[in-house]
This record gives C-alpha cells, structure tokens and sequence, in this order.
C-alpha cells in the first residue's frame, strides 16, 4: 500500500478547514465538531474500560485469585462497568454519529441547540474528569449498579465521587437528548415529513426519550446515595426503616432503559446500513419506526426483572416477566424487517456490511438469551452468573459496539473526507467477530454450570478454567480487533483516497452535500421530494448523472 | 397570523382569565387546608391530591397556557410525562402492595 | 405602542422569512423568528418534562414509606408547620400570577409592568425561602433533623392515644421532608437566578413584543416548581391533620 500523501488540489472550504487551532475545537457549536470532540473523548474512555476487561480477564486465566486482591478485582469489575456504560456506550453512538449526522440528515443547518450542545460535551468531560479521579485515588467496589445498603453503609470507598461523576455525565445525556427531540420536530426541512425520516432519525428519537425520561430517575437516586452517605439518612437502610429494594426499583428504573439507550442507536446504524448495501429500501419502513418508538415506551415496563430473585413479590414478578417477553416483540420485528430488507437485495460485502450482518446474528443471540433470562424459572438459576454476562456483552458489545463500528466505517467518508482502507477493515470486522465469539460464547456455558459472576477465585470449581482461559484468549483476539481501526483511520485522514461526496452512492440527505461538509452543512436548503431509500432511482440508468424518471 | 405561538388569542381577556385562576387556587388552597381537619375516613388523602391536581391542572392550563397551545405536541410532552411518572409509581407500588400476598 | 427595544424592529413577514439582520436575536441556524421560539418552548416543555422524573424519584420513595409507616408520618407531619406550609402556597401561587402579569407585560410592551412582575416574582420567591428557613429552624430547634441528633419520642400517632411514634420511621419521614423540600428549594433558588437575569434583560429594555422568549420559558420554569409545591404542601403537611 503506497505510502507517500496523495497530492490533491487546494480544498474546498469544509468544517475541517475553516479555523484551525485549539480555541476553534474548544469553542465551537458546530455540531461536527463537537461530534469529533466526543470521538475523541469515548475513544479514550473506551480503551480505559478495555485496560480493567484485560486485567479481568488476566484473573481468570487461573481459578486461584492470584493475580489481583479480591477487593481491587472488585474494583476492577465496577469500573469497567462504569466506564463502559456511562462513559463509553450510552454516549458512543448518539454523541458522534448522532450528532454528526441528525441535522444532515433532516437538512438542516445544525442542532436546535448549538451552545446546549457543547455544553453537553463539557458536562461529559467534566463528568469523565471526575470519574478518572475516583478510580485513580482508589476506586469504587460496589460493582456498576452500586447497590444499596453496601454502597450506601458499607463500603469505604468513593461512592459519591463516582456517584456526582455519573450525575454530571447523565445531565449531558439528557441535554443530547433534549437537543435531538427539539431539531427532529423542529428543523426538518421543506418535504422531509415524518415519514420520509431516515430511520437512523427515528431511532435516535426514541432514544432521546429514554434518555430525557430515565437519566433524571437515577440522577435523583444518586442524590439520595449521596445524601444517605454523608447525613445517614437511611432511605435504604433496613436499620432504619429504609428497603434496598427501593434503591434497586429506583435504580433499574433508569438503568434497564438505559441498555435500549444504548442497542437503539446501532439499530438505526444497522437500518441505514442494510438498505444501502442491500441496494433496496428497508422492508416495512413503519413497522421499524414505530417499533423504536415501542422499544423505548416497553423499556419502561421491564426494569424489574433485575431483581426476580431480590425479594420482590411474586405477582410482581410475574407481570415484569410478562412485559420483558413483549418488549422482545419489536425487537424481533425489526429483525424480521432486516431479513426481509436483505432478501433478493444484490448484497455488497463492504466493511460496514460485516458489522452490520455480524450485529444481526449477535444481536438475536444476545436478544433470545434475555428471553430465557425473562422466564422466572430459569433466571432462578442463571441469575448472576455469567450466562448474564454472556446475554448483555452479545447486546452491549455484539450488537451496539458493532454498529458503532459499522457506523463509524460507513460515514467516515462523509466525516473525514477520506475512504478507509478496505481490505484492512475487512480483516478487522472479521477479527472483531471472531474475537468476539471466541470471548463471550465460553460464558454462556461457564454461566449455565454455574460460574458466578464477579468472582475473581473459582479454585472451588476448577472445571471452570478451560472456558476462562478460551474467554481471555478470544478478548486478546477482540482488542486487537479494536485496534486496527484506530490506526488505520488515523492513517487515512493524511493517506487515504479522498471520498467523493456519495461513494457508496446511499440514500439520504448527508450524501447530497460533500465529504466532509461544510460547516453549514448545505450550500443551499434541501428541499425533499423523495422517499427514504429510494435505491431504485439511485441505481436506475443515469442520464447525464440525473436519474431517468419512471 | 399571531406572532406569539403560546400566547392567548385577545389582549385584554387574559388578565380576567389569570386572577379567575389565581383565585381558583388560593381558594383551593384553603379547601385543601379545611378539608384536612375534617375528617374524611380513607377519602382525606385523595380528596386533597384531588384537589392539587385541580390547581396543577388550572396551572399548567393557564398560567403555562397549554389549553391555547397552537400545538398538540406541547399537550402530548406534558401527558408523555405524567405517563411515565405513573408508569415508575405504579409499578413500583405493584412490588409493594403485593409482598404480603408472596 | 411604545417599543422600547434597542435593536431594531422585527420585520413581520407573512411567510415567516425575518432577516436576520433586523433582529439580531434571531440565530443563524434558524429559518424563522418563529422556528426559535417554537423551539426554544418545546425545549423547556421537555426539559420540564425530565424535571417531572427527577422529583417523581423522590415522590416514589416518599409513595412507599408512607404507605409503610403511615401513623409515624402522620405524626412526623403533624410537628411541621402547616400554617407556614399554606402559606408558602399561597405566596407561591401569588408568584405564579406576577410571573404571568410579566409574560403578559412584555406581550403587549409595558416595560414598567414587565419590570415591577419580575421584581414581585423574585421578592415572593424570597419570601417562600424565607419561610422556609424559618420552618427549617424549627425542625432543627425540635431535633428533627435527621442524624445524630435526632430525636422523636413520645410523640403521638395521630388518633391512636397511647401508641407512639417509632423514632426510627419518622425520621425517615423527615429525611424524605427535608430531601424533597430541600431539592425543592434549589430549583427556587435556580429559579431566582434565571429571574434575576430576565430582570436585567428587561431593564435594558431587551424584551419586545416580538422577542421576549427568555420570558416565556422562565415563567414555564417558575411555575413549574410551584406545581411540585402543590403536591409537596397536602403530601407533606396535611396526613392525617384531623385526628
């Protein structure tokens, strides 16, 4: 692969080029260049969170705890788990190709709420700032969802740091989330009705409102951890009249949505994905808005199955288990809508596709694996062992990660003006994949014989190895899976071809402006009188780079 | 076309309309304060919830205009709100008042 | 009508189209003066909504303990002051009218009105914190502040002579009543800082008939922490008061 820059012609004036210089970064309310300040910033958070899986997995090779001390691998658990959901994935996919691509796609000149939006990102790094300073000055152990009365009595360590950090970090979520509802119904542009909306746009929608109706529930449970740690209130402590299980409700309220944060947006990648390299429109365009609508109403509906053998009531228990089948129901459908999309579709086998056919074959692992947890009578069993694990690293990291990555490698040519290399990512995704599958499936099994979760000495059950020991194998495999695109898109934005405006020749309003766009986005208002997925006319017989009609 | 999307249609009605609601409410005040020293058997608690959320109700109509919002949107963010507070009261609530049945 | 605006005036076009170089307040990523506004409500609607969540939390936990513990609220809650309660309503709701009075002022352009309901507002917003810290005061006088100090003992249910308050569960009672009237309380404060700078935009004669957005959506704000003091006062205040 040659090596020397490609010499190009002076460049047009695009969001890139027009102020250099920190300030400009810093300062700015372009929402491409905040969505690059998040990249950067979830990347950082993303490798953090991969340091404490390593050393995880490092402690499990053996079954002896004889690489960490049981109270640090606590730690360890409790901070790749907080690093990873609040600082790595519930961002990830909103706050960069979300806030990249949302007003491109509706066409519109930014977000409704440009300042708001830097804010936001402030509000995340100040958050992360936070975070990295608990776990530097020792860390929290309670595990992520730091339950109550051990986090809240017991434990000596820095639960309301990391308690203000995640705060601060929800608050930012919330305004990308306000700013999203408010520019999808406000800033659309002339003919982009509801219903001809990308469906990466619905997605995003109904995450924004998981976000605006959920973060603030575990934003005042944080207040009440906090207010009991240092006043001894005892809102959750049985000594003094208090229920955990209050803390547990209060906590799930917010965090089972939380995971449809976090799956919704990669579907909406995994949407735009699909269509394109299928070359056809998505099948059942409504079925799959209304059913992200339905993921984050129903996601609402559930949270209780966290806690099946907590000490909730038995009736209770029931009807949660009853509503966590039918929140599977539009999940399947938009499974079935993807299928049916790929079916007699003339099918590209590009980087972005890999991700987003190895998203549908994980994702319905991860998908069918929360149904068996759904059943009280299994969950009985598998709760808190590492088939739980198993289920939410196939959602979290089989489904969202991988959409991430798909989505990241689909519109890099819009956002950096640059074509990745192709044949590198390939290799990647398949690396990921099999990484992936090489880490994760072990758990299933070592979950159903009974390995507990956040045990970092199984010397009792030594049978257990094997599995541990293919499990860490594949996460080596997996990270550097990860670490081949971190080179080879810093790579390309000095080395790679430049990106013509649509080089996948997609639908939606993005690939009508340049790669990368201007900083206003468009030189003239779109105005829209076409469909979404309209690959019909993109692939019809051209005259003169103009779609013959029909 | 109006110029003021949450604004009442006429100038001089709303001042009317607003003391009308502002004496609704600090009446409402006072019947939620008398109907708290009678005694209502298991009817005390409701009634006075029913009453603030007669004065909400006049608050968010009113004095936030919602009733002459041009909009639908604004009535749906407000119900979407509501729904979902119940949504996290009523459920949780469905654990407790069903424990002792376990 | 008078305006008294330093920009210059707003040209009202029929098709929405204001140039941004008549208002200066309109921002370059908008199309119309309109999709602002229409904005910037919808974002504090949504905003207020999330605020909804955030103190039902704590109307979920005050839900459970005091369907848990009823007779030990109850006589937790017939210690607090509700003659000061009723009170804070009511300067509450008079706010709620003066911030209404204010919206309607920039409306039509009467700068003094606008100006006077700003400052009645934030003197009423005043007046409710001060009361407040009076009630507070009382509590602590009365031990009945959570913590190691704090004490309830032989306090009686409310109709139920001879039985008495489990300390323990009233002072959870207190802990949900100063948590909630406390969060309460800083969005009051917040909210007297928003008014202060709408008090400032104003006397610099910023707010036109055209423009007065930051009025609008301050006021929205303002009366939302009055309808959380609804429910807060009969919750709080009034179980059980007639036995």
């Amino acid at each position: 692969m040659a090596a020397t820059p490609i010499l190009q012609p002076v460049e047009r004036e695009n969001y890139l080029n027009k102020e250099y210089g920190a300030w400009s970064w810093l300062l700015t309310t372009d929402h491409k260049r905040i969505a690059l300040l998040y990249l950067l910033s979830i990347t950082f958070f993303f490798f953090i969170g991969g340091f404490f899986a390593l050393l995880i997995r490092l402690e499990l090779l053996t079954p002896a705890g004889d690489l960490v001390q049981a109270d640090t691998y606590n730690k360890l658990f409790t901070m790749h788990g907080m690093i990873m959901v609040f600082f790595f994935l519930i961002p990830s996919i909103p706050a960069v190709l979300g806030n990249f691509l949302v007003p491109l796609m509706i066409g519109a000149k930014d977000l409704a709420f440009p300042r708001i939006n830097l804010l936001s990102w402030y509000l995340y790094i100040i958050g992360g700032v936070m975070m990295m300073h608990c776990m530097l000055t020792g860390g929290v152990d309670t595990g992520w969802t730091f339950y109550a009365p051990f986090s809240t009595n017991f434990t000596n360590t820095k639960i309301v740091e990391a308690g203000l950090a995640i705060f601060v970090a929800g608050f930012s979520s919330i305004l990308t989330g306000l700013n999203f509802v408010v520019t999808i119904h406000r800033m659309r542009a002339p003919g982009m009705t509801w219903s001809r909306l990308p469906l990466f746009i619905w997605a995003h929608y109904a995450t924004s409102i998981i976000q605006l109706l959920g973060t603030p529930v575990i934003a005042v449970t944080i207040v009440l951890v906090a207010a009991e740690r240092a006043l001894h209130l005892g809102i959750f402590d049985p000594k003094l009249g208090g229920d955990p299980l209050l803390f547990q409700h209060l906590f799930w309220f917010y965090s089972h949505p939380a995971v449809y944060i976090m799956i919704l947006p990669a579907m909406g990648v995994v949407t735009e994905i699909i269509a394109c390299f299928s070359r056809k429109r998505i099948f059942g365009y409504h079925f799959v808005a209304f059913s992200s609508i339905a993921i984050a109403v129903f996601g609402f509906l559930v949270w209780a199955h966290h806690m099946f053998v907590a000490g909730i009531s038995v009736y209770s228990a029931l009807v949660f288990s009853f509503l966590s089948y039918a929140v599977a129901l539009p999940s399947a459908i938009k499974v079935f809508n993807w299928t049916a999309t790929l079916y007699k579709g003339s099918i590209h086998y590009d980087a972005p596709m890999l991700y987003a056919f190895g998203f549908l074959g994980l994702f319905t692992i991860g998908g069918l694996t929360g149904l068996f947890l759904s059943a009280l009578g299994i969950d009985v069993h598998v709760t808190d062992t590492y088939f739980v694990v198993a289920h939410f690293h196939y959602i979290m990291v089989g489904g969202a990660v991988m959409g991430y990555l798909g989505g990241m490698h689909f519109w890099w040519p819009k956002i950096s003006g640059r074509l990745y290399p192709e044949g590198w990512a390939r290799l990647a995704a398949l690396i990921v994949f099999i990484g992936f599958n090489l880490t994760f499936f072990p758990q299933f099994i070592l979950g159903y014989m009974g390995m507990p979760r956040r045990y970092y000495d199984y010397s009792h059950m030594p049978e257990f190895q094997i599995l541990n020991v293919l499990s860490t194998a594949g996460a080596t495999v997996l990270g550097v899976g990860y670490l081949l695109p971190m080179f080879y898109f810093l790579w390309s934005m000095r080395y790679g071809k430049p990106a013509s405006d649509n080089p996948w020749n997609a639908a939606g309003l993005e690939w009508k402006t340049t790669s990368p766009p201007p900083t206003f986005n468009f030189d003239e208002e779109p105005v829209v009188i076409w469909e979404a997925y309209n690959y019909e006319e993109l692939d019809a017989p051209h005259e003169e780079g103009v779609p013959v009609a029909k | 076309m109006s110029s003021h999307s949450t604004s009442s249609h006429a100038t001089s009605s709303p001042l009317k309309m607003y003391f009308a609601v502002f004496t609704a409410l600090l009446v409402g005040t006072a019947l939620t304060v008398f109907a708290a020293t009678l005694d209502l058997g298991p009817f005390n608690a409701p009634v006075a919830l029913a009453i603030a959320t007669v004065k909400a109700t006049l608050v968010a109509l009113f004095f936030m205009h919602v009733y002459h919002a041009s909009e639908r949107l604004t009535k749906l963010v407000v119900v979407a709100a509501l729904f979902f507070l119940f949504l996290l009261l009523g459920l949780t609530m469905s654990d407790y008042a069903t424990r002792a049945l376990s | 009508m008078q305006n008294n605006a330093t920009s210059t005036v707003a040209v009202h076009d029929r098709h929405g189209e204001a140039h941004a170089a008549h208002n200066p307040a309109l921002l370059h990523h908008f199309a119309t003066e309109e999709q602002q506004r229409n904005s910037a409500s919808l974002g504090m609607w949504v905003f207020l909504a999330t605020e909804v969540m955030f103190f039902g939390g704590l109307f979920c936990a005050y839900l459970v303990y005091r369907r848990w513990y009823f007779g030990d609220f109850a006589a937790a809650s017939k210690s607090i002051n509700m003659w000061l309660g009723a009170t804070n309503t009511a300067v509450l709701i008079c706010s709620s009218l003066t911030v209404v009075l204010a919206v309607w002022a920039a409306q039509t352009a009467r700068r003094r009105l606008l100006i006077g309901s700003l400052i009645l507002t934030m003197l009423l917003g005043l007046l409710f914190l001060g009361i407040k810290g009076v009630e507070y005061k009382e509590k602590f006088d009365e031990h009945h502040v959570p913590g190691a100090s704090f004490s309830f003992d032989h306090e009686e249910i409310p109709g139920h002579p001879g039985q008495y308050a489990n300390p323990k569960h009233a002072q959870m009672f207190f802990s949900l009543y100063f948590v909630m009237t406390g969060l309460h309380a800083l969005h009051m404060i917040i909210g007297l800082g928003i008014f202060a700078w709408l008090l400032t935009m104003a006397w610099k004669g910023r707010f036109t008939p055209e423009w007065h957005t930051p009025v609008e959506i301050g006021g929205l704000y303002w009366h939302f922490v009055d309808i959380v003091w609804i429910y807060l006062f009969p919750l709080l205040y009034l179980i059980d008061r007639h036995k």
